[in-house]
């Protein structure tokens, strides 16, 4: 009987269809962000994408994409009009940010990310007016691109023992020490350094102080090579005595851990949902490759199918989550689940549809098959930044009382 | 500055911690439908593990008015939206008896919806107002000895005698079989239309010919009866045809889908459940001079299992949302229907491991819930099924 037909049902004179997909965006989006999501991937198509492959082999993305970010105003999604941004807000960042995932770059999209999403937020939160004209301002236009600086050779997950020492000095603060892993390092114009000045260090004497290029004794170690993430730049930074003044202070003095923990939920949220604007990149790839296809025609599609729900299932999770965090709400469960759940998903669909391309890939180009591959090692690093996946269920299990 | 500042976008939130598709007139009626199960349902549970659950929970329920949530006021119905029946789905695993929440879901979400949108008046006023109040049971025969998840294979036969069809096959996996007043049948009525060769048919199951011939034994849901039913020149009067003579097929095919995300839903409960009970077992059993649930490993299964039963709950509800205004996305279903049911088992399976020997005890109640769930897996649609369905919504 071939094909079994769509579950429309006639009932009397009229019909009670089943679309064979969802139509509607699920909230917190609405039809508008739609149109948006539209335009920026638009762009991302013509602008960024034809240069992910060139940039993979560079080591490097080329600034001009923070210029043609900012000239569209989405540097600045989220920040305030008096300040250049577009006063928008976390769930139009959102919506831009899955569909950044297009260019099909993990390291750029990284990059862009590092700048927008991971060091400005603090400067916007927790900066004076003063400093919110030094780096945010400029950051907006693209002007000055920042770093976060928390890592350390030996302190990962554990933020608690960071060891870069800022030692109070007339008129500021001399720091000694080195950070790791920092995207957005080399070619940082300021960095949001976590550094320690209490005694203690962790909770109670951690503080953040943005320390410039240029500055006296501080200086770029190392650049990175990585399995995956090849066009951000990833760095390794020193700082030798580098007098920071005290107007570089941001937050209070010792009070550095609630910034880190307050920017961590958005950093993870957004992790989300770039996965998930891979994963959706990854499944149209899939659709394409299982669809040129002649054998193991029904495991191919069943494997996409599983890719599907990879995402579907990501994508609900990662909205409820962002729902709730965007109308201000504790979203620390959720937003660790969606973290979890969605780094995970990501890297799983990449390598599956690595998997999936021995019988379908004959007639593909190398492009093509450069962003497979691109993506599988891109995706990897997901269960791994922003805190672990052994992280993650350490903050849940703690959560329920364990 | 920009494009696009002009055209900034304001989120739609109103949301809190309790997912939007509920308010507050859900929240009654979860905690009442929640006190009804855990005090007059739960108690029986052990006893009904052998003797299959009352017919009074169906009087009762009906008499609560729990049976017609969503159904209209004029019918003895609530009126309710859809959400309310995911209350119930959610609520009924309370009765620590997936064979309840089954028998229960047949006659509510699976043999009621077709009822209620494709019966004539004359049909509703005999069927599905007695059901909604509990005083009739409904069944739904839809699987046969070898028709199960190929539905286009179902060979049981009406044939027209005038104003009667004489009905002839048989049908297996029923749930409610024994005890039901009325089924929802599908037959084939033109073996030569295809798809457009079947029908449905509300029979009652006291008609002349009506042979419920065994009460199934099974792995799980020993709390529900399952029956293989045969059928010998039944004769049902033609206004009891449900529908569209021909498109039952389609008719069939549109009540799967409700049922899916109901049996989703009821996954998610019924799993969640199970993980409550056990992170209160962890806190209690000490080994080793403490309690288990502070050991590394079973706190990241705890949050593991978590992770997965609050993503399938997302999904179940972000369709649920679609479903509710009107979309009907099979794809979107049949992915949670198959996630729900998977998450099902492997959280039940994790906590029976967590249990250690005390889940494979009888006395612990992990066991059953452990049996019970595996069905999901395969009832409403196999997750090959379900993987069929979401792989061919692609063109694949």
């Amino acid at each position: 009987m071939g094909h079994a037909p769509q579950a429309t049902t006639p009932v009397g004179s009229r019909t009670v269809s089943a679309t064979a997909t969802a139509t509607a965006p699920l909230p917190p989006f609405t039809p508008e962000h739609d149109a948006f999501r539209a335009e920026v991937r638009e762009f991302v198509l013509t602008e960024l994408r034809p240069r992910a492959a060139e940039w993979e082999a560079a080591g490097w993305f080329d600034h001009e994409a923070f210029e043609k970010l900012a000239a569209r105003g989405w540097l600045g999604i989220k920040f305030p009009v008096e300040y250049g941004g577009l006063g928008g807000d976390y769930v139009m960042d959102a919506a831009f940010v899955e569909e950044l995932a297009n260019c099909g770059s993990g390291g750029t999209a990284a990059g862009l990310g590092a700048h927008v999403s991971i060091a400005m937020p603090p400067i916007w939160k927790f900066g004076t007016e003063p400093q919110k004209q030094r780096w945010l301002v400029p950051g907006i236009r693209g002007e000055k691109i920042g770093a976060l600086g928390i890592t350390e050779p030996g302190a990962g997950s554990d933020v608690a023992s960071i060891r870069t020492n800022a030692q109070r000095v007339d008129g500021g603060y001399l720091v000694n020490g080195a950070k790791t892993f920092i995207t957005n390092g080399v070619r940082a114009d300021f960095v949001v350094t976590a550094v320690k000045t209490g005694e203690q260090g962790g909770h109670q004497g951690l503080s953040f102080l943005v320390i410039e290029k240029g500055m006296e004794g501080y200086s770029v170690a190392k650049k990175l090579e990585k399995l995956g993430w090849r066009a951000s730049d990833t760095a390794e930074l020193a700082f030798e005595d580098v007098f920071v003044p005290a107007e570089n202070l941001l937050g209070e003095e010792d009070r550095g851990f609630y910034l880190i923990m307050a920017n961590f939920q958005w950093e993870r949220l957004l992790m989300a949902h770039g996965a998930i604007g891979s994963m959706r990149l990854m499944l149209g790839q899939a659709v394409e490759l299982v669809g040129e296809r002649t054998g193991f025609r029904q495991a191919a599609r069943h494997a996409v199918a599983e890719i599907a729900l990879k995402l579907a299932a990501s994508e609900s999770l990662t909205y409820h989550a962002l729902r709730i965090f965007g109308a201000g709400g504790d979203a620390i469960r959720e937003v660790t689940m969606a973290k979890l759940v969605s780094q995970r998903n990501a890297y799983e669909v990449a390598e599956s549809i690595l998997q999936l391309l021995p019988g379908g890939a004959g007639e593909w180009d190398e492009r093509r098959l450069a962003e497979i591959d691109r993506a599988a090692r891109d995706t990897r690093l997901g269960p791994i930044g922003g805190g672990t996946d052994e992280i993650m269920r350490e903050i849940l299990g703690k959560q329920l009382g364990l | 500055m920009s494009t696009t500042a002009s055209k900034v976008i304001k989120p739609d939130f109103g949301s809190r911690q309790k997912h939007f598709i509920f308010n507050e007139d859900h929240d009654r009626l979860r905690e009442s439908i929640g006190r009804f199960v855990e005090k007059e349902l739960a108690p029986h549970a052990e006893k009904w593990e052998e003797t299959t659950f009352d017919d009074w929970v169906f009087t009762r329920m009906g008499e609560l008015g729990f049976l017609g949530l969503s159904m209209p006021e004029e019918y003895g119905g609530q009126g309710g939206d859809y959400y309310s029946n995911l209350v119930l789905a959610e609520e009924m695993p309370k009765g620590n008896s997936g064979g309840l929440t089954m028998g229960v879901a047949v006659h509510t979400d699976m043999a009621m919806p077709p009822i209620h949108l494709l019966a004539t008046e004359d049909q509703k006023q005999r069927y599905l107002k007695p059901a909604i109040a509990g005083e009739k049971i409904l069944c739904l025969g839809i699987t046969e000895p070898d028709a199960g998840s190929d539905v286009a294979g179902i060979k049981t036969r009406a044939v027209r005698d005038g104003d009667e069809f004489v009905i002839n096959g048989s049908k297996t996996y029923i749930t409610n079989g024994h005890r039901a007043h009325t089924i929802v049948l599908v037959v084939k009525t033109d073996p030569d239309a295809g798809y457009d060769g079947f029908s449905l048919f509300l029979v009652d199951m006291d008609s002349p010919g009506v042979i419920r011939e065994k009460k199934l034994e099974k792995l799980g849901m020993h709390a529900s009866d399952t029956a293989l039913l045969a059928f010998q020149d039944v004769r049902v009067p033609a206004e009891n045809l449900l529908g569209q003579e021909g498109k039952g097929f389609y008719h069939i095919m549109w009540e799967l889908q409700g049922e899916r995300l109901i049996g989703a839903a009821g996954c998610v409960a019924g799993a969640q459940r199970v993980f409550d009970k056990t992170l209160q077992y962890a806190f209690d059993r000490e080994a080793f001079g403490r309690s288990i649930g502070h050991f590394q490993v079973i706190r990241h299964k705890f949050a593991d299992m978590a992770t997965k039963l609050e993503a399938a709950r997302q999904l179940t509800y972000s369709t649920a949302w679609r479903f509710q205004n009107g979309e009907y996305p099979v794809r979107e279903i049949s992915m949670a229907k198959l996630f729900a049911s998977r998450v099902g088992m492997e959280v039940i399976d994790e906590c029976l491991q967590i249990h250690g020997g005390a889940g494979y005890m009888k006395e612990y109640g992990i066991e059953r819930a452990w049996r019970d769930m595996r069905l999901n897996r395969i009832g409403a649609g196999t997750d090959e099924i379900m993987l069929e369905v979401i792989g061919k919504s692609y063109g694949l």
